[in-house]
């Protein structure tokens, strides 16, 4: 097997809670509390889990957009977390992400051309200045969009366009990883399948491996070679998409996967687990396995013993009674 | 671009009349504006019967949740204004109805959930005193006893702890626990129709099965109809009878939800079909719908799907297709609708 060409190692983000005319610190939201995977040249991992988990933290400790408050993660084993500004910058060329939001994550006020254009000004040593335009020009003709429309802006653009301009400007500097942030989230199901096709041709024409982010576990697992589930701020889960897919192990997944809606009437699922409550704070989350407090299968072991993430049958996963438990019917 | 419905063939004649509690006829919604005039519902015509769910699916901009504005009556007017159409009430015209009548009916025997239950809460008045509103208002009851109905309502809703809670504020609640006071107040008065606009788009998708789990239960108890507007077909699968799928403001066609995903007789429909994706099995590439909804302020001449169908002729880029019967409960607004789906 390859080397991986990303190794995340107990990634830890805690954002002091700070009170009293001293903002003295009296405790701390846990966002993301010990995260480790690897991510392998050309795959696809996804990252899942519901608002609040983490997974969107991870995603910006990585190009350091937040900084994390303790771990590694070794790009081509380089500690990315060690890296000096310098350095950083240099890093970022490998490693771009593209966000959600394409209406926000778009300058308003310059062109199209522009912005696709902006990476190489920050790192002018790439390109001379003279390539740049039609380098541009064949960017905007990779990710399908017309290169006669370089001057125009942003809301010149429809929602889906407006994710290809971020898709362009995240290959500019042909970067090794991409980290999609819920790259289709905000798109209609018509725009969102185009999305999500130029997402996997771009993948085989550059090899590029993508951390993919996102709260919908049909996206996810069409996309994806392996994937992780996190529950407050931790991986509970995580293995070949067919495996987690096909038989999770960890009660949080068989829950959240039984209550994604398929799309197909006449489709009977085998299990349908209603979860009570909501998920508790992070920044008081129940001691041992985080989940406890809303799985079925709790035990006295459950508070006091936090179960590692570890193979059991198909996947990894965290829990003390993992068994495995298929979801939905044969399709 | 004129577009007639035979209205006696765009329904389905074998249907009940005496079932139907909500019928939308012909709707005709204009939003006149600087930039122009949009028609936001363009011949719009559904009905919702007793004990059954009808879905209204649809991508952003398609209209969906327009006819619902205007069946509630809270279309901003200025600058819109319903043009046509009739919007019946157990066979009475509300839109022909005086305004005291109406508001006996509005709020009271339909009435409606939004997606962003923060929003929708008033934040400066405690939930319970939000859902006793109601009483107050529509029943005339006292605060007291409004309270006491607030708090069975959420213990109906499955609130934890109602009685506690019932003094608490909206944002005191998650999103999930936001909606289901949303929901109790929308049952206070018992409607015979619901109608819930994107109720769980904001929700994640645990939060989202109880919400939807709730509605059903629900519906069971009281034998409501529930109109439920979304874009997610995954849900509609789920939950749904009867689905009329929107797109530019029209329907183009309506079916009973397994017939739908069976054999869809619009391309649009079809087209939203292939780009699915299931989380029960990972599929093949998915071949979508090709460019982008119109904009409303631009829909394109004939059949407003034309310029992104795989089957357009020439007579699509000039003539708007009627909706019109194709089979018994089917209608379609598709001039080769029995050719394509052959294919």
């Amino acid at each position: 097997m390859s080397e991986p060409i990303l190794s995340v190692r107990d990634l830890v983000k805690h954002y002091p809670i700070r009170q009293g005319v001293f903002r003295r610190q009296v405790g701390s939201i846990k966002a993301v509390d010990g995260v480790s995977f690897d991510l392998m040249p050309g795959e696809t991992l996804g990252l899942v889990g519901e608002s609040g988990c983490g997974k969107s933290t991870v995603a910006r400790t990585l190009l350091r957009l937040i900084e994390p408050t303790s771990g590694q993660a070794l790009y081509k084993g380089t500690d990315i977390f060690s890296l000096g500004k310098g350095d950083m910058r240099e890093l970022r060329q490998h490693i771009q992400i593209i966000f959600q939001d394409p209406y926000a994550s778009l300058n308003p006020r310059i062109t199209v051309g522009d912005i696709i254009a902006e990476p190489w000004s920050i790192h002018s040593d790439l390109l001379p200045k003279g390539k740049v335009g039609d380098q541009v020009r064949q960017l905007l003709e990779l990710v399908g969009l017309n290169p006669n429309h370089v001057n125009r802006y942003p809301h010149q653009f429809s929602g889906g366009q407006r994710q290809r301009i971020g898709v362009a400007r995240a290959l500019a500097l042909n970067p090794s990883i991409i980290i999609c942030d819920e790259p289709v989230s905000a798109l209609d199901v018509s725009v969102q399948a185009q999305v999500v096709n130029l997402l996997e041709d771009i993948q085989d024409e550059f090899n590029l491996s993508y951390i993919f982010i996102a709260h919908d576990l049909s996206v996810v697992r069409h996309i994806s070679d392996r994937v992780a589930v996190m529950y407050l701020g931790k991986i509970v889960e995580e293995g070949v998409e067919t495996d987690l897919y096909g038989n999770p192990s960890h009660p949080y997944t068989q829950a959240l996967l039984s209550a994604v809606p398929v799309p197909d009437p006449g489709s009977e699922k085998k299990t349908r687990i209603l979860l009570q409550g909501d998920v508790p704070s992070a920044a008081n989350p129940p001691s041992g396995c985080h989940f406890r407090t809303r799985c079925w299968k709790a035990q006295d072991i459950c508070a006091e013993v936090e179960p590692p993430l570890e193979q059991h049958f198909d996947t990894l996963a965290a829990c003390h009674f993992a068994a495995p438990r298929e979801v939905f019917a044969e399709g | 671009m004129t577009k007639v419905t035979p209205l006696d063939t765009a329904y389905d004649p074998h249907r009940p009349e005496t079932a139907v509690l909500l019928e939308v006829r012909d709707l005709e919604v204009e939003f006149r504006m600087r930039s122009g005039t949009v028609k936001a519902s363009n011949m719009v015509s559904y009905h919702v019967d007793k004990g059954e769910t009808l879905a209204i699916v649809g991508e952003s901009g398609s209209g969906k949740t327009v006819s619902a504005q205007a069946i509630m009556g809270i279309i901003d007017s200025p600058p819109g204004f319903v043009t046509g159409g009739e919007i019946l009430f157990r066979g009475k015209d509300i839109l022909q109805m005086e305004e005291k009548e109406r508001r006996e009916i509005r709020g009271d025997r339909i009435s409606m959930i939004f997606q962003d239950a923060l929003t929708a809460l008033n934040p400066v008045f405690s939930v319970g005193w939000q859902i006793a509103e109601m009483f107050r208002k529509h029943r005339g009851m006292s605060k007291s006893d409004g309270y006491k109905r607030a708090i069975e309502l959420m213990d109906l809703v499955k609130i934890p702890s109602a009685s506690e809670r019932v003094n608490a504020y909206p944002h005191e609640f998650s999103g999930g626990m936001r909606q289901r006071v949303m929901i109790a107040m929308a049952l206070a008065l018992d409607p015979d129709v619901l109608i819930a606009d994107e109720p769980t788009t904001a929700l994640d998708v645990t939060v989202q099965a109880q919400i939807m789990e709730l509605l059903a239960e629900l519906q069971q108890q009281t034998g409501m109809g529930l109109i439920l507007i979304t874009h997610d077909l995954g849900v509609v699968a789920e939950v749904a009878d009867r689905v009329s799928v929107m797109y530019a403001a029209e329907v183009v066609e309506n079916a009973d939800i397994e017939e739908l995903f069976v054999r869809p007789y619009h391309p649009y429909t079809e087209g939203l079909m292939r780009s699915l994706v299931r989380p029960d099995h990972k599929g093949g590439r998915l071949s979508p719908i090709k460019g982008s909804p119109p904009d409303l302020l631009a829909i394109p001449s004939g059949c407003p799907f034309h310029p992104r169908c795989d089957y357009a002729q020439d007579i699509c880029r000039t003539d708007d297709p009627p909706l019109r019967v194709i089979e018994e409960g089917r209608t379609s607004a598709c001039h080769f609708a029995e050719v394509f789906s052959d294919e």
